[in-house]
């Protein structure tokens, strides 16, 4: 497990490394000269050499390379050109929210998926299996920037129960939650779906029902909590994408994290908090799937006794 | 499924293509007097705020969405094709830094690197496909690079090799016909990726810039008027949904068809 858990760190520095170029590189890529172009055309020569400076544009490239990832190491993302708050700070204040919403929505797809994927493997081939896995592949196609627009016209608009936007109580949270966690509920489904059918086919399940154990314990004592191995490894990984679903689901119901100041800063060419966001939100994403990753060789015993 | 992802598909690229010829009325005409009418049978899908016709607006974003979809798809097949065979075939320092980049890229979250480039970029319909096609490769060639490892140890590839064949016939000839079965399924899924990327770049107001008619655009534009005409976020709403459905029901059958060894149920 030691050596699984040495490795899996050691080969997640070079790719915290490629994220942090990747971001550094983002203000290079713009066309014309980067400071001329976040001030905008008609900004005066001085103004625009004194940002050059102040973002040490002017410098080698790999000096300002250096001085990136020394700052982001120290937890120095700059300071925003919009509102000259540091972008780190920025960014922890708006976090909170987004976690937030991204763990509901979490608790919403498996509320969701696991009755779904589990009465569609029981009643496999039926018209409770087709009806399942037909929604389910409508929660894949249907984009959450119309999912949420829908809900919002009959929840909130049409039936008054809901409101539209904004954060504070539990019911803010309902719409965003559901409309980030439908996309995620359905791959879920259709993973609980086949990893139960899976196991329902092992020799255990089947000798079970040999010595006449019904068919519901076969189910839930013996096969179920088996099935939810590979489930549990899926709901890590889609950790992540949910906090970049977030972005459009955040921009939607004006909810207060990063995706939304991401976008906001993107419209005000604010790059400094561009470059924050980005990195912060790849970063997690790695993170969050690293701790999958050692949770998932943690439990799978062929990883955890160095057999994997 | 397939039969059903697979119509729904001819008809969308039907609509798209006939789209202009059939409905009476330019997307960019404007009737501002009717602004916000619901729909009629002169307009099926009523008109915007602007007082243009939606189904118009709905069959030229069609046209967008298919073609970014179609070109996003090509170029990161062509490209994740490329270096996934040459990184599978070659193998050594050739594999060792395409295999590092994809891996690095994999690790990125999809969708955030494509706004962050659009975001650099500018928005517009050409720094979309360039935005999309550059994460799009990653998959494709991961895919292929599996394939070709496989496919290399195959006798009539050894065959091949050992009678003198240079790598790029050998690749182009031998190897990659026996992968384009597994290119096939992830182009198909690949476009309904495609479509609702674009849209939400063209959504969150990096894709497609007004007056060109987009989905995501329609879609951003409708959201201030969900109360009094919601059949602007109803009508571009469901043309994604109906199209991204189809693509994954056509994805979804090709993979079962084509994998003998995937249960279908």
């Amino acid at each position: 497990m030691w050596r699984y858990l040495a490795r899996r760190l050691l080969l997640t520095v070079p790719v915290l490394l490629g994220v942090a170029t990747l971001v550094f590189l983002l203000i290079h890529l713009i066309p014309g000269d980067p400071a001329q172009a976040m001030l905008g055309e008609g900004a005066a020569p001085k103004d625009v050499a004194a940002l050059r400076t102040r973002l040490g544009l002017d410098l080698p490239l790999p000096v300002q390379f250096g001085r990136f990832v020394n700052g982001v190491v120290r937890g120095d993302l700059g300071t925003s050109l919009r509102t000259g708050e540091p972008v780190a700070a920025a960014i922890a204040q708006r976090m909170p929210a987004t976690f937030e919403l991204a763990l509901a929505a979490m608790c919403v797809a498996l509320l969701v998926a696991i009755p779904l994927g589990v009465a569609a493997a029981v009643w496999r081939g039926t018209i409770v299996d087709h009806a399942a896995m037909t929604l389910s592949l409508l929660g894949i196609s249907i984009p959450n920037f119309w999912l949420g627009p829908m809900m919002a016209i009959v929840f909130a608009i049409e039936l008054g129960w809901l409101p539209v936007s904004g954060r504070g109580t539990a019911a803010h949270l309902v719409l965003p939650a559901v409309t980030l966690g439908a996309a995620l509920a359905a791959i879920l489904a259709r993973m609980t779906r086949a990893s139960l059918l899976d196991e329902l086919r092992e020799l255990y399940v089947v000798s079970a029902r040999a010595r006449g154990v019904s068919r519901a314990r076969a189910v839930w004592a013996h096969a179920f909590r088996n099935s939810l191995v590979p489930v549990v490894t899926i709901v890590g990984l889609q950790f992540g994408s949910l906090l970049t679903g977030a972005i459009i689901t955040e921009t939607i119901f004006s909810w207060p994290g990063v995706g939304r100041l991401l976008i906001q800063s993107i419209s005000f060419r604010d790059y400094p908090m561009v470059q924050g966001c980005i990195l912060l939100i790849a970063v997690t994403y790695v993170m969050v799937n690293l701790m999958t990753d050692l949770v998932y060789g943690w439990l799978d015993p062929r990883i955890r006794l160095g057999r994997g | 499924m397939t039969r059903l992802g697979a119509a729904i598909v001819l008809f969308a690229v039907v609509a798209a293509i006939a789209g202009p010829f059939v409905v009476p009325y330019d997307p960019a005409d404007q009737a501002l007097a009717s602004r916000l009418d619901r729909p009629s049978w002169s307009h099926p899908f009523g008109l915007d705020e602007l007082g243009r016709d939606v189904l118009s607006r709905v069959l030229s974003g069609a046209r967008i969405s298919l073609l970014v979809g179609l070109l996003v798809v090509g170029i990161s097949a062509a490209i994740g094709a490329g270096l996934g065979s040459a990184a599978g075939y070659f193998g050594g320092w050739v594999d060792d830094v395409i295999s590092r980049i994809i891996d690095v890229l994999m690790a990125f979250p999809g969708i955030l690197l494509a706004i962050a480039l659009v975001a650099v970029l500018g928005p517009s319909l050409t720094n979309v496909i360039v935005a999309l096609a550059s994460i799009g490769w990653v998959g494709y060639a991961r895919l292929v690079r599996g394939q070709v490892l496989r496919a290399r140890e195959f006798e009539f590839v050894l065959a091949a090799r050992a009678l003198g064949a240079r790598a790029p016939r050998v690749i182009g000839r031998h190897v990659l016909p026996s992968v384009l079965a597994a290119l096939v399924v992830q182009a198909s899924l690949g476009m309904a990726g495609a479509i609702i990327a674009e849209a939400s770049l063209s959504f969150l107001g990096l894709g497609v810039q007004p007056p060109t008619a987009s989905w995501g655009t329609m879609l951003a534009g409708g959201r201030a008027h969900l109360l009094d005409a919601p059949h602007l976020t109803v009508c571009p709403g469901l043309a994604i949904a109906i199209l991204v459905l189809g693509f994954n029901f056509l994805g979804d059958g090709l993979r079962d068809a084509l994998d003998p060894r995937r249960p279908t149920h």
